[in-house]
């Protein structure tokens, strides 16, 4: 009895904790930073918090112990900002654009983004407090002043939503299992096994939006010496490459 | 000595449980929780919980009865398996529980081209809001209703059989009625588990408000971006929940906590 206590105990060397919380779009890139900075200091673990942008920003207004926040859009940042929870000023570390993805399978044969509008298909977003449903909306709205879509584009593609998600990656998932006929997410999310499952279709540039990723150390910090070589890293050369390889677009471009 | 330790370990559990009831319910001025409660965003989230709740419950009534049966009156290989596999849906996770409704009955899963074939598209739509709370929730219902049957006295259903009654008689004039209380027991918590579904239904059946955002749903978005109406979302659903809970169970023990069927051994 006593001696899985003693474990317990003989596992707590002096071993510091850095708490990041990022929008669920970061965590490929994400991840492979918080492996790469644990290798560069010996004695830390790197834990993340994943989830809508909006969730995390909720979460650290209500004061839950977070050292460093990367949000998908200005505004959840600027939430928390309001709120006196950052340290110094958000800086933006990456650029993000949206997608339109289908299923391998294609059951709703869709091949071009007009076809969005087609009465009847299975359209799936992120809610609209979620930055990526906020920026699929803006995007549709882009569209129709488009020529070639039509004046009411957005609101037959608004019909044909059947679902608001509460982050981008359950968008991602559905589309990915075939239920959604289209989704709506960021270039970033159609990673390596994601891209085996589903076809995507480019938005062009002038109905696309460019999503600003701010990053900021919290005011609140329990480790501010961590919390800040993270964001060092974030915005290094080695940083900048690993968003670049998993499909954002780094900041310093 | 005891007395104390009773009092205390109460209190204890009062404060836990009641604390954050009680955080939720001050937090809402009463004037503005009205107002939210007639919105018509509330009115449709609240008509849609208390009609899918009340649907998923029915439906494992009418399911999970035979299998309650069964589980209480027939020994035969396997009966372990069964009452295993019975109280499953409980354990998983409910987001878990959503992620394998979809691979079952979604469009491109397992029993989707027979779905399709029959005109049927699962996800999406209210009947998979049905569905999910009912996986959930059956359990609770099964395993009150197989204890409750099996505590029925079986001399009582002996002395059916040597009168003559067939089985179907003996479980309907007989087992029922004694075992009514932890019927009625089991459908409130069946209903109560229905009710507060989340995981399993924005998986399965998405979120959308009038077809498939309900209650619990609502108040997670509402969570997104305006914690006030979340809030007051919340107590609503709290309010509700204990209203009709304390109703159903003046139907399991009576009014006065004795139980119905007392009286039936006194004979």
């Amino acid at each position: 009895m006593l001696l899985p206590v003693l474990c317990l105990l003989a596992q707590a060397p002096a071993q510091r904790t850095l708490t990041v919380f990022a929008a669920a779009s970061l965590q490929g890139p994400f991840a492979a930073l918080g492996d790469s900075l644990e290798r560069a200091r010996p004695g830390l673990k790197v834990t993340f918090s994943f989830a809508g942008s909006q969730t995390l920003a909720l979460q650290i207004q209500q004061g839950a112990p977070a050292d460093v926040f990367a949000s998908a859009d200005d505004h959840w940042m600027s939430v928390v900002k309001d709120s006196g929870r950052v340290r110094g000023e958000p800086r933006v570390f990456a650029h993000n654009q949206l997608i339109v993805i289908i299923p391998a399978s294609n059951p709703g044969h869709v091949t071009e983004l007009a076809d969005l509008g087609r009465p009847r298909l299975k359209i799936v977003l992120a809610a609209e407090a979620v930055p990526a449903g906020r920026y699929a909306r803006v995007v549709l709205a882009n569209l129709a002043r488009l020529p070639g879509y039509g004046a009411d584009f957005a609101a037959r593609v608004g019909a044909n939503v059947v679902s608001n998600e509460e982050n981008v990656k359950s968008v991602v998932t559905k589309v990915q299992l075939g239920e959604a006929d289209a989704g709506i997410v960021y270039g970033s999310d159609v990673t390596g096994s994601v891209a085996d499952h589903v076809s995507t279709i480019g938005i062009p540039a002038a109905a696309n939006i460019i999503a600003d990723y701010p990053i900021a150390v919290l005011a609140h910090a329990p480790d501010r010496e961590d919390a800040a070589a993270f964001v060092a890293l974030v915005f290094s050369h080695v940083g900048q490459r690993v968003l670049a390889a998993r499909g954002l677009t780094p900041a310093s471009h | 000595m005891w007395r104390i330790a009773v009092a205390v370990g109460t209190a204890l559990y009062l404060a836990l449980v009641g604390l954050p009831l009680v955080a939720l319910v001050v937090r809402v001025p009463p004037g503005d929780l009205i107002r939210r409660a007639a919105s018509p965003l509330v009115l449709q989230a609240f008509k849609l919980s208390l009609f899918t709740s009340l649907t998923a419950t029915l439906l494992v009534a009418a399911f999970g009865l035979p299998v309650a049966y069964i589980l209480a009156t027939r020994n035969f290989p396997g009966r372990r398996v069964l009452e295993t596999l019975a109280e499953l849906p409980m354990v998983i996770p409910p987001t878990v529980a959503g992620v394998g409704l979809l691979l079952a009955f979604g469009r491109a899963g397992l029993a989707g081209g027979v779905l399709s074939a029959l005109g049927l598209q699962i996800p999406f739509t209210t009947l998979a809001v049905v569905i999910a709370e009912a996986f959930v929730a059956m359990p609770f219902f099964v395993s009150t209703t197989a204890a409750g049957l099996r505590e029925v006295e079986p001399r009582y259903r002996e002395a059916a059989v040597t009168l003559g009654a067939t089985p179907p008689y003996t479980f309907r004039r007989v087992l029922l009625p004694l075992a009514f209380p932890s019927l009625m027991a089991g459908g409130a918590m069946t209903w109560a588990r229905a009710l507060g579904e989340f995981g399993a239904t924005i998986t399965f059946a998405g979120n959308l408000p009038g077809r498939t955002e309900t209650l619990p749903l609502a108040v997670y978005i509402a969570l997104q971006s305006d914690l006030p109406a979340a809030v007051a979302l919340s107590v609503i659903l709290l309010i509700f929940s204990f209203a009709l809970l304390l109703t159903l169970r003046s139907f399991s023990t009576g009014w006065h906590g004795t139980r119905i069927y007392a009286h039936a051994s006194r004979r």
